[in-house]
């Protein structure tokens, strides 16, 4: 078993980047994500692995040092929260546009706007339906625990690099703040740069004899050029939804009504679901773990067999919109949610399930 | 076996730092543990308070909103969080600091005068190991071979020194506990 300890999801995000043999961090501070330079600057990977970290002067000048870095064939992470990662979301696209692999953590806060500092599930179209322009993907990972929040930094670096695509991490403040039992990984080494070569032919690792120049750019004047690079861009995702779903089920097997949340809204819905069932009622979770690519034929096969669902998010109703595009329209879906920086208790989950579903 | 608490009190009086050496320990006693504070502006305004859970299996909501037991060591946060402790729960507080006393008729009531004791023994900072050790004679959660390693875990290696002083602390905290109101 690996190393034992009471860690900030934040500090597991940044522990684990370095264990995960990364190379850079580029950030800028806001709250509530800050412990994870914190963490990296006073931990010094630069000594231990030599891990670059740079707090860099703007976000925009982030997403585009790991934009850089990432052309390169360089394992990278940056990390911010809901008003930083709108800044990063030209460099987001263009990354896309150019199939470049990184990891992006969004420790998301109560908006629009500069909004609050408290928690928020309130960018999950953003993070999902695509917040640059462009027709394109990330793959979304949703972590509820601090354990997650440290395996799918790994998990985000392989999935990345697997598919030559950006990864974000969509978090929330309290998963970041809250600290919680984690079994670390043991430490990856970085990759030498003959590695980098060898595995990541499509860098720019300057010239060699035996091949072209290399070009990342995510610009096609020619629009049946730029039509190729998008249906490459669907093909790849296409190949992503097939292989790369994963989710949670507690309780689903004898349940008559089903929560479906992701993050830190499902283990407040884990709560509610005891609560309720020890009111009797039959409740289960299901707990979308990619958020792209959506457990669509999982979760239908689910609610088929369920009276109701409640979609339990800490914004006005964003996940609810794949869960009713997964199933018929017979279905009864109804959305609890709070906002701005409000956290549901689970009662008042318990609550919403038995004035929406059960007795409306 | 699990065990849901909400410690509250001024920003300043450790309230923080004791929910993490109860989780540290009870991680090195092989318990799962979440720690969950307030943050940002309520934090900066002086108040602090963080939810502890201690359990033998797998915790679900890091957020309650009903407590086993709380322990509150300020007049705002008796005025916030006494309403949140389940019928049967336990309410620990310092009476330093409290205009007016806890009125709940089904909860069992203990007082700690832990600021005095830290007071009298010249060092403050051992304020919230008292109280801490009030809490762990009515519900040993942890054993004390354990909060020695969760207290080594803690505190920064350059504090180790002070660990006996905390462990005394706890133990002083154990022998001054006082039954305001038990019920069950």
């Amino acid at each position: 078993m690996g190393e034992l300890r009471l860690m900030k999801g934040n500090e597991a995000v940044a522990e684990a980047a370095i264990r995960a043999g990364c190379d850079g961090y580029f950030g800028y501070p806001i709250t509530p994500q800050s412990e994870v330079m914190e963490y990296l600057m006073a931990e010094k990977p630069y000594d231990r692995t030599g891990m670059v970290v740079l707090q860099a002067e703007s976000e925009v000048a982030s997403i585009n040092m790991i934009y850089g870095a990432a052309g390169t064939g360089k394992k990278v992470i940056t990390s911010s929260s809901s008003p930083g990662i709108s800044l990063m979301q030209e460099g987001i696209s263009y990354m896309a546009g150019a199939e470049l692999p990184a990891v992006i953590v969004n420790v998301v806060r109560g908006g629009p706007g500069l909004g609050t500092i408290q928690p928020s599930q309130a960018d999950y179209f953003q993070a999902v339906k695509g917040g640059g322009h462009g027709d394109y993907k990330l793959i979304v990972l949703a972590p509820a625990s601090v354990q997650e929040m440290c395996d799918h930094v790994k998990l985000g670096f392989d999935l990345a690099f697997k598919y030559r695509t950006p990864v974000m991490l969509l978090s929330d403040g309290a998963v970041g703040q809250m600290m919680e039992k984690v079994v670390l990984f043991d430490q990856i080494p970085r990759r030498t740069d003959e590695e980098v070569i060898a595995q990541c032919p499509w860098a720019a690792t300057g010239k060699l004899k035996n091949r072209d120049h290399i070009i990342i750019t995510s610009l096609d004047l020619d629009p049946a050029g730029q039509e190729r690079v998008n249906l490459k861009l669907q093909a790849k995702y296409k190949k992503i939804e097939e292989n790369e779903i994963m989710y949670e089920e507690i309780h689903c097997e004898d349940a008559e009504y089903l929560f479906v949340a992701f993050g830190l809204s499902a283990r407040i819905c884990q709560k509610a679901t005891d609560l309720a069932r020890a009111k009797g009622i039959k409740v289960g979770l299901f707990r979308p773990i990619t958020l792209f690519p959506f457990p669509v034929q999982q979760i239908a096969s689910t609610i088929k067999r369920v009276k109701g669902v409640l979609v339990v998010e800490m914004n006005a109703g964003q996940m609810i919109e794949d869960v009713k595009l997964s199933v018929g329209l017979n279905v009864k879906i109804e959305h609890f949610g709070r906002f701005g920086g409000i956290i549901p208790s689970p009662d008042e989950v318990v609550r919403a399930l038995e004035q929406k579903i059960i007795g409306g | 076996m699990t065990e849901e608490i909400i410690i509250a009190g001024f920003g300043g009086q450790g309230v923080l730092s004791m929910g993490k050496i109860l989780a540290y320990s009870g991680v090195m006693q092989n318990k799962e543990v979440s720690w969950m504070p307030s943050y940002g502006p309520e934090m900066r305004g002086g108040t602090a308070n963080v939810t502890v859970i201690v359990s033998d299996e797998r915790i679900s909501s890091p957020i309650l909103n009903a407590y086993d037991t709380a322990i509150l060591l300020n007049q705002q946060s008796m005025d916030k969080f006494e309403k949140t402790v389940k019928p049967g729960g336990l309410l620990i507080y310092d009476p330093n600091g409290i205009s007016r006393h806890p009125e709940r008729k089904d909860i069992n009531i203990y007082s700690i005068e832990a600021a005095d004791e830290a007071a009298k023994a010249g060092f403050s900072k051992i304020f919230n190991m008292i109280v801490l050790g009030g809490f762990l004679k009515l519900k040993p959660l942890v054993a004390p071979e354990f909060l020695h390693k969760g207290l080594e875990k803690s505190l920064p290696a350059r504090h180790h020194n002070l660990i006996p002083e905390n462990e005394k602390a706890v133990e002083l905290g154990k022998n001054i506990l006082k039954p305001v109101q038990i019920v069950n």
